[in-house]
């Protein structure tokens, strides 16, 4: 795993002998993977392998579900989020999440939406100017800029997703957890979020979960390829750049699931 | 007698069965649905005979004296509604919020039954609670022991649609909402309440509906009254109060009064029940999107 040693030391999040559980029910286990600085680092593998759950864990709203819980260690910036004195709250405002079905807040506006945790305490100019800072940088802004007093509703769906997107990136975090950000989206939808990833990562270190292999290779620096073990429970099978993982995968199963034999 | 035939006989002896089967459904159905017209044909023809712009601008007339309305008996209605939903509306939806939250566990599911218990009691039982409470120690019937207990009715009905309107967000809002670092409580109150609150609305109509023509635990609270009460801590006249004395009473004015009174309560009953469904409706259609 070269990849992971000439990562060392410009990791911003990394998992230490990592296990989810959904009650006595074991779905990750004993994950240690690490996320390089400003990278996309995409998570890959068939449907059940534990993925989603993994990335659940980065941001503790794995602890959300009924009588989910988590051994091991996620360090941010060396430092523990699952730590006893440590607040899940701040650590979401750190790592932001966006999830696989666009979830705008149906209540409140577009702009209400950008800024539903970010500008507490500033005034309205501020505020304005932190909704079309986020907005922009979701590549947003031209096509919401005139009824951002709308419902996100109206939007399309690619549209609500880029919205999701500017929700998370007002928080201004470090890490940006993407749960298949495009598989409820169509083509071109899709094209505009995986444009806008490789552009986010001027800014932000980003963890994508995907099942859809040709997206992991466009719009991924490092993939990490999870498998279900013989009991139902995912286990990281191997890690590199993403260029080297699905050219010269190290391990069968990597070659077996990217040449389609399975999954 | 060949297979075929023998099978064809079963057939039609099946098939006999489903068609009786299903015309006794639809005698039944109409049945209910005939008795349920049939009251309120009679209620909407006899209170349409008897109601008139003073029935519902004057107040009632002395015995013997004809004409008169319940106006005082609208308006006290209003006012212990209103109290009732002040008491009931902040304590229900603050427990459905908490058993949304914390559904599970001994606490909440005892909390459950109680509701579950407190709204099959007896109205009459309410208002007798209500009495031995509020009215036999302060020594006078009051609207607002009325209210009291009006609220005790609202309240288990409060609960739980609060807490099932509340579970019908979608768990993706919610997680959307703690995802970005919200409490738990903000996400609640600040997101997910206003997205279930067509829903909420629906439930507090069908609250006031459930009370509305409660007339038992009035008997021994607001008691009633000939004149403009607008004090809760009095004696107060009610609408629902007036049809059942008018209703007994052997004058046949006072009988006529009390059909267009049952005829409004009807009316509003309605028009609670059509508002909760478009709200519903509505709750349906933004959760879809």
């Amino acid at each position: 795993m070269s990849a992971v040693a000439t990562a060392a030391g410009q990791e911003l999040l990394a998992t230490k002998d990592l296990s989810a559980y959904y009650g006595e029910r074991e779905a990750v286990g004993n994950v240690s993977l690490s996320f390089p600085r400003k990278a996309v680092t995409a998570v890959i593998g068939p449907s059940g392998c534990g993925k989603t759950t993994l990335l659940r864990c980065l941001n503790r709203i794995h602890e959300v579900a009924f009588e989910a819980r988590v051994k091991g260690r996620v360090l941010l910036d060396g430092e523990d989020i699952y730590g006893g004195d440590v607040d899940p709250m701040a650590i979401r405002r750190r790592i932001g999440m966006v999830f696989q079905r666009p979830n705008p807040f149906p209540t409140l506006s577009i702009l209400d939406n950008a800024l539903a945790c970010a500008g507490k305490g500033l005034n309205r100019r501020q505020k304005m100017e932190c909704a079309e800072r986020a907005l922009h940088a979701a590549a947003l802004w031209d096509e919401v800029k005139d009824k951002l007093r709308t419902s996100p509703l109206r939007l399309s769906g690619g549209q609500q997703q880029r919205l999701c997107i500017a929700r998370a990136v007002a928080a201004e975090p470090e890490v940006l957890l993407m749960d298949e950000p495009t598989a409820s989206l169509d083509p071109i939808a899709t094209a505009v979020i995986e444009e806008l990833m490789a552009r986010l990562t001027d800014e932000f270190t980003i963890v994508a979960v995907t099942h859809n292999m040709q997206q992991a290779a466009r719009v991924s620096d490092y993939s990490a390829f999870m498998l279900a073990d013989e009991h139902g429970v995912g286990r990281l099978i191997e890690v590199d750049e993403t260029g080297k993982l699905f050219t010269k995968p190290s391990d069968p199963r990597t070659e077996d699931y990217i040449t389609g034999r399975f999954g | 007698m060949t297979v075929a035939a023998l099978r064809y006989g079963r057939l039609k002896r099946r098939r006999a069965y489903g068609w009786l089967g299903i015309a006794l459904a639809l005698f039944c159905a109409v049945l209910a649905a005939g008795a349920l017209l049939a009251i309120l044909g009679y209620v909407v023809v006899q209170g349409v005979a008897a109601i008139n712009w003073d029935f519902l601008t004057q107040l009632p007339h002395p015995i013997g004296v004809p004409g008169g309305g319940v106006a005082n008996g609208i308006v006290g209605t209003f006012i212990i509604i209103a109290t009732a939903m002040a008491i009931a509306v902040p304590i229900g939806l603050l427990t459905g919020i908490y058993l949304a939250l914390f559904g599970r566990g001994p606490i909440p599911e005892a909390l459950r039954f109680l509701s579950d218990v407190l709204s099959g009691v007896p109205s009459i039982a309410i208002g007798l609670f209500a009495y031995a409470v509020l009215v036999a120690p302060l020594k006078h019937f009051s609207a607002f022991s009325a209210s009291f207990a009006f609220a005790m009715l609202m309240l288990p009905l409060l609960v739980r649609t609060s807490e099932q309107a509340i579970r019908s967000v979608p768990q993706t809002v919610r997680e959307g909402a703690l995802a970005l670092g919200m409490s738990n409580f903000r996400a609640t109150v600040g997101i997910v309440l206003p997205t279930a609150r067509p829903a909420i609305i629906t439930a507090l109509l069908l609250a006031i509906a459930r009370v509305t023509g409660e007339t038992a635990p009035l008997l021994f609270t607001a008691f009633g009254s000939q004149y403009w009460e607008l004090n809760p801590n009095n004696p107060m006249a009610v609408l629902a109060l007036q049809v059942f004395n008018y209703a007994i009473s052997p004058y046949p004015n006072w009988q006529a009064q009390a059909w267009a009174g049952a005829f409004l309560l009807v009316a509003a009953v309605f028009v609670l029940s059509v508002g909760a469904r478009l709200m519903l409706s509505r709750a349906m259609r933004g959760l879809e999107s």
